[in-house]
């Protein structure tokens, strides 16, 4: 519950600092996500710890030196705000004036990091899929457990019939909302990422509220794999498209005929991939948790 | 100039609060938290050097001059998404261990290597 909160305040902390785009995505992996994934793996690890803390004195002065030290550091840094700051005359400047000639859309945030950035942005999707192949293979080898699970140990919400008649109005919108959210990325707040992890937490959602068993028979696992597959090849897709159109690795201007064009198509089917691997890869993510708790409830 | 940089000192002492409890606590999970405190702080001070004064979020509108800086905002976009799902790897390590040890604490966790 308190990361819950964690997140939305940080979230909203980001938008009084002009960065709407993270703060979609703050809100709703911080303040979504994180919380049910704690929760999930709390159920499995046990909720209570011993209290043996070990020298708190020691580590609180180291924490507190390398705290002053790290405040030394700020007294020369360039004040909050301030326009002529080093990390605003370099590159981002021409980000800022070139791009909506260039891409011909007006989210910054979205051409920066689908056109000038996009191998980054491919690596980054990279790491996601990566991370859930590992959380697959720590979670899901071994026997087999999640085929046959009637009883479900996320499911303790099943009986709050406001939660469920509310959710099931809610789902619906959410879907839309994240469908939005991806293909409305280029003109406002938005994007693959932050439209992955919205679409994830109505399913996540789902799965919670009418039990795992239910959420999978929607949304199967084995498809999911896939698609998370899919949207990295998707992504890399592009970029080989690009090569063969005589230009470097996803440079989108030949896409079209006019180059403008053709960087915002380009823009749309990696944003496309990056939402569908994200989406993927956290319901994945949570199907693995959700089912391995299961299993471990079931066996004891 | 001291209350211009109050922005940076937070984030200092969300830092320090997240490297302490990383330090201190001996659950595993509690560590993870610690650590997610650490990375949101670091999130936060990106976001921060971003910030430009009187400038506005970086999408294009009319009678807007200035923008904040879109770079930071990129790489905190992907950066969480990717804490989220490396966040899930640490998780499903530590659920791991539970299975294996029985516990997460991290002095039982070395007493029973040593004991091996």
């Amino acid at each position: 519950m308190l990361a819950g909160i964690y997140g939305l305040l940080s979230a909203s902390f980001f938008v009084s600092m002009d960065a709407v785009d993270v703060a979609f995505t703050e809100a709703a992996v911080g303040a979504g996500v994180f919380p049910l994934l704690m929760l999930t793996a709390l159920t499995v690890a046990g909720r209570y710890e011993q209290t043996a803390h070990r020298r708190p004195r020691a580590a609180f002065f180291l924490v507190l030196v390398t705290g002053a030290l790290l405040i030394l550091g700020t007294l020369d840094m360039p004040p909050f705000g301030s326009p002529d700051a080093p990390a605003h005359t370099h590159v981002a400047a021409r980000y800022i004036q070139a791009s909506p000639t260039e891409i011909g859309i007006p989210n910054m945030v979205t051409s920066v990091l689908a056109d000038y950035r996009a191998f980054d942005t491919l690596g980054e999707v990279v790491v996601v899929f990566t991370a859930v192949v590992g959380v697959l293979i720590l979670l899901t080898s071994g026997e087999q457990r999640q085929q046959s699970s009637p009883a479900n140990a996320v499911e303790t919400m099943r009986s709050h019939m406001i939660l469920r008649v509310v959710s099931k109005m809610l789902i619906p919108l959410m879907l839309l909302f994240a469908l939005y959210v991806q293909f409305h990325g280029e003109y406002g707040p938005g994007g693959g990422f932050q439209a992955g992890v919205i679409f994830a937490a109505a399913i996540i959602l789902y799965a919670m509220l009418f039990g795992l068993a239910k959420a999978q028979a929607a949304i199967k696992p084995s498809i999911l794999r896939l698609l998370a597959a899919f949207g990295v090849l998707l992504y890399g897709g592009v970029g080989v498209v690009s090569f063969l159109t005589g230009v470097n690795y996803l440079d989108y201007s030949r896409l079209a005929a006019d180059p403008v064009a053709g960087r915002h198509i380009g823009i749309l089917v990696i944003e496309l991939g990056v939402g569908i691997t994200v989406a993927a890869a956290m319901i994945l993510i949570f199907y693995a948790f959700a089912g391995y708790a299961t299993g471990r409830v079931e066996a004891e | 100039m001291l209350p211009e940089l109050y922005n940076y000192w937070v984030v200092i002492i969300l830092m320090m609060i997240g490297f302490y409890i990383v330090i201190v606590q001996g659950n595993l999970i509690k560590k993870l938290i610690g650590l997610n405190i650490f990375q949101t702080s670091v999130f936060i001070f990106y976001i921060s050097v971003g910030k430009v004064a009187g400038g506005s979020a970086p999408i294009v509108a009319e009678g807007v001059s200035v923008y904040s800086n879109p770079l930071p905002h990129v790489l905190i976009l992907t950066a969480i998404v990717v804490g989220i799902a490396t966040m899930a790897l640490a998780l499903a390590l530590v659920v791991r261990i539970k299975n294996a040890y029985g516990t997460v604490e991290e002095e039982e966790l070395q007493e029973r290597d040593l004991r091996c």
